[in-house]
């Protein structure tokens, strides 16, 4: 079993209400000195098998198609160990790229 | 995309003056070689990068309405001149949207636009900021919003795409419009493959106000100060206007697609808009305004000052942005939503932004009203800009593009449905009749109307399913007004220039059927490539034909919007253009609803019932058939019609009525009893056959249902009045019965009917 992390965020030029609400409250609760917040989603997936270039493919695949709306968000995928230490998709096959140039 | 990205000195005019042999983009920002050269020949140099950007947006297809501009003129021209319709008009063409007076000190504005291709792209996002743009068209006239409705148009409702298409488009709806607290009162939903490529988007939005509160967009008086104020300027859509109205996405040399960087509306971002903006107007602190949709910044600057008296200085790196790296040309071709532009007289500047701050809507003077007639713009001091507003605004080309009737016209409208095999036993029509109503056109439409919020606001007297939605205006008066849009585009394939009298006629026989009287049109004309004489000729006819019926029933067009490219290779759309008629009603409790509420009513068909099936429901679902002519109008029919309906409800004489159309009768009977949850007994008129008496799609024909101490009275006034009225039946018991025919109990009838789309798409 491995954990496969795809994060999910709105293009930069994107407008996010959602951040931008957040953004705002932070002064009025006393946090100063945060210019922007943007805010994106987070997936987890646990994977049953080794993490090869074949299961990557097809996370990236379902990430692509389904997890993120590619016309106005970018994903990137990241393999989680056993400890816990994330390691970017290794450069080179398909799935390590990300889905802003995809 | 930006033009500066090809040079990293800034390009001013200084530098444009020294430089006149350098490349611009000016094809890929979409301007034709004659047009660049009349930009050149306009300024007497080469533009800068900057006016380049503002050239290429407001003279794309999409602002400028260069192909369409000379045949929309009929809609001036050919206006009626006398009548309810005329002398109600307090606002015409050419503003944001049309203004009405509807009595009592109360005027009403109301316009449908188009958000297609982006729809199309992103679903939600595009739908949602159709909503977003036609609300602040609305506020900018100094009117309050006060419902919403959509008007849509998928491809084949079982076909993979349209599954992704069509849920976004209702979510985004229901999302943008519930958000911001506005009814959705009604619209269409049409299923048709030739829209597969591209679903057609249309957004009608209504306000209210009083007659003095109206307000025109315009930059008058010197010394007066520009306000941005609503969003800050992000990189979104840029290059959307010149590029949402080009043919296609792809680019055909195989690089990357110059698809529309979508845009992300924020619908609490509008609703603050919409407080500051009224109270700005009722405080009196405003002389002009605009909202920035497409084309964005160069849009509101360049038609404020050309319909103002002076020029106009806007310094551009004050601004507010959400990306600090944006170039000028971007921000200036930035379509950001819920941003407007306000003139405001120095000595009320701060008051202003007392009333933005209060609605935490980021404010900024960013330019002046000047006595010259140049429209200036500067970044850090230096001039960018230096340009005639109106040869930006106003005087962009104008095409008289060739047009030629298809040579398939003939074919198509010789194909004649009667040779259709058609139902004759009582078996066989109630196996059409099921056939009809659980077909994705007939269907109900509740599992998407029920996503919108339609009672919102609390005066939603009327909504989707009914003929025409129906908002109170005045609580203690009841004054209300009637909303109906109709568009067939069938029936406009087989004949444009009937199909477009065929959509006003509908749309105003709905607005009737609730007891309004129609006044005003707006108009949304959805059209195929105007560099196609075929689909040119298709929007030059739909033209004259509205323009025509329009001056016949006396409701002059105030505004609306032209949508074409709405073409996928050589495949275009079938012509649609969506008529959206506005009527008034001086007591919203005397209005008829749709529904046979009561055993015992007598159904009357009024109208007569002749054998037309081209284009009908019926070809298309038992047969798949497109062919052959469309109904007829006759508009003094329509008229009279309207009259009866109009006093039947306000005396009192109705106590449903129903509109016959797509579908026929047999439609418009089992609507009427599953809205009522009573059934009806029906007898086929003596001399016409079952079958034409249920399906034919005549028009000109509305379904009634009196109480009996009404009957001699109603009966009289048909017959004085001249309009055929036929006594079909009674509302009666648990079925739909068709007399010697077929029986349809309702349970059956509601299981088919409402069945489809949550099976399609739930």
């Amino acid at each position: 079993m491995a954990r496969v992390v795809v994060d999910v965020m709105l293009k930069p030029e994107i407008l996010d209400p959602q951040g931008q609400a957040v953004q705002r409250a932070l002064p009025r609760l006393g946090f100063e000195g945060v210019s922007d917040v943007r805010q994106g989603k987070r997936f987890e997936l646990e994977v049953e098998g080794p993490v090869d270039g074949d299961a990557l493919a097809r996370i990236h695949e379902l990430a692509e198609t389904f997890l993120a709306n590619t016309v106005i968000e970018d994903f990137t995928v990241r393999v989680q160990d056993a400890d816990g230490n994330e390691r970017p998709v290794e450069a080179g096959t398909d799935a390590a790229s990300e889905g802003a140039v995809a | 995309m930006s033009p500066q990205s090809h040079s990293h000195t800034l390009d001013t005019v200084k530098h444009a003056e020294q430089t006149p042999e350098a490349e611009l983009p000016w094809k890929e920002l979409g301007l034709k070689e004659d047009e660049y050269a009349r930009v050149r020949e306009i300024l007497g140099r080469r533009p800068t990068g900057a006016e380049l950007a503002m050239y290429s947006v407001m003279w794309s297809e999409h602002c400028s309405y260069k192909s369409s501009k000379v045949h929309l003129r009929q809609f001036g021209e050919k206006a009626p001149t006398e009548g309810p319709g005329a002398e109600a008009m307090l606002v015409g063409i050419g503003e944001q949207a049309g203004v009405v007076d509807v009595g009592q000190g109360y005027a009403v504005t109301f316009k449908v636009e188009s958000h297609n291709h982006p729809s199309y792209v992103e679903p939600y996002q595009g739908a949602a900021t159709g909503i977003g743009g036609i609300v602040r068209d609305i506020i900018a006239m100094g009117a309050r919003p006060v419902a919403a409705m959509d008007p849509l148009r998928f491809g084949a409702a079982d076909h993979p795409d349209t599954k992704r298409v069509l849920p976004g488009v209702v979510a985004g709806i229901g999302g943008y419009g519930n958000c911001l607290g506005l009814p959705n009162i009604g619209g269409e939903v049409v299923f048709d493959p030739c829209y597969q490529g591209n679903p057609l988007v249309n957004a009608l939005c209504v306000g209210v106000m009083k007659h003095e509160d109206i307000h025109l967009a315009k930059a008058a008086g010197t010394g007066n100060k520009v306000i941005l104020y609503g969003a800050r300027t992000g990189g979104d859509g840029i290059g959307g206007a010149s590029i949402l109205a080009s043919e296609t996405f792809e680019d055909t040399a195989g690089k990357p697609a110059k698809r529309p960087a979508v845009q992300v509306g924020d619908p609490f971002q509008e609703k603050l808009l919409i407080e500051c903006t009224l109270e700005a107007f009722h405080a009196d602190l405003v002389v002009g305004i605009q909202d920035l949709g497409a084309a964005g910044l160069s849009c509101a600057t360049s038609e404020l000052a050309s319909n103002g008296s002076g020029g106009m200085q806007v310094e551009l790196d004050t601004v507010p942005l959400r990306d600090s790296s944006l170039s000028p040309e971007e921000i200036l071709m930035s379509e950001s939503q819920e941003r407007m532009c306000a003139v405001v007289e120095p000595e009320k500047v701060d008051r202003f932004l007392e009333i933005c701050e209060k609605w935490e809507v980021t404010a900024t003077v960013v330019g002046e009203v000047t006595d010259g007639d140049r429209l200036e713009i500067f970044w850090h001091g230096e001039k960018i800009v230096d340009v005639d507003p109106r040869t930006v605004a106003h005087e962009g080309p104008v095409y008289e593009r060739p047009y030629a009737r298809p040579d398939w016209q003939d074919a198509l409208q010789a194909d004649d449905p009667a040779k259709l095999p058609r139902p004759a036993s009582g078996e066989e029509l109630r196996a059409a009749t099921l056939a009809l109503v659980s077909s994705p056109n007939q269907a109900a439409k509740s599992w998407i109307t029920d996503q919108y919020d339609r009672y919102v606001l609390g005066d939603t007297v009327l909504a989707q399913p009914e003929d025409s939605g129906m908002i109170r205006i005045d609580a203690e008066t009841g004054l209300g007004v009637a909303v109906a849009t109709d568009g067939n585009g069938r029936y406009a394939k087989l004949d444009p220039y009937e199909g477009a009298r065929l959509a006003l006629a509908e749309s105003y026989r709905n607005v009737a059927a609730t007891g309004a009287r129609p006044l005003a049109v707006t108009d949304c004309l959805n059209f195929g490539s105007p560099e196609d004489p075929a689909a040119m000729w298709q929007f030059a006819e739909a033209c004259r034909g509205l323009a025509d019926a329009c001056k016949e029933l006396g409701t002059p067009v105030t505004g609306g919007n032209v949508s074409l490219y709405n073409q996928t290779g050589e495949a275009a759309i079938h012509p649609t253009p969506v008529v959206g008629v506005l009527g008034v009603i001086d007591d919203v409790t005397r209005r008829t609803p749709m529904a046979f509420r009561d055993e015992g009513l007598l159904i009357y068909l009024l109208g007569e019932t002749k054998e037309e099936f081209g284009g009908s429901a019926w070809s298309q679902v038992a047969h798949g058939h497109l062919g052959g002519r469309p109904p007829q109008v006759d508009l003094e029919r329509e008229r009279l019609l309207a009259e009866i309906l109009i006093s039947a409800s306000r005396d009192g004489m109705a106590d449903a009525a129903h509109d016959v159309s797509d579908g026929g009768v047999v439609q418009a009977l089992a609507e009427s009893c599953l809205k009522g949850g009573k059934g009806a007994r029906i007898v086929v008129p003596d001399g016409l056959d079952p079958f034409v008496f249920l399906f034919s799609e005549s028009q000109g024909r509305a379904l009634v249902a009196i109480p009996r101490s009404e009957e001699v009275r109603f009966t009289d006034m048909c017959a004085a009045r001249g309009m055929p009225a036929a006594r079909i039946g009674v509302v009666d018991g648990e079925a739909l019965e068709i007399q010697g025919r077929f029986t349809l109990p309702l349970d059956e009838l509601r299981r088919e009917h409402e069945a489809t789309l949550p099976g399609l798409f739930g």
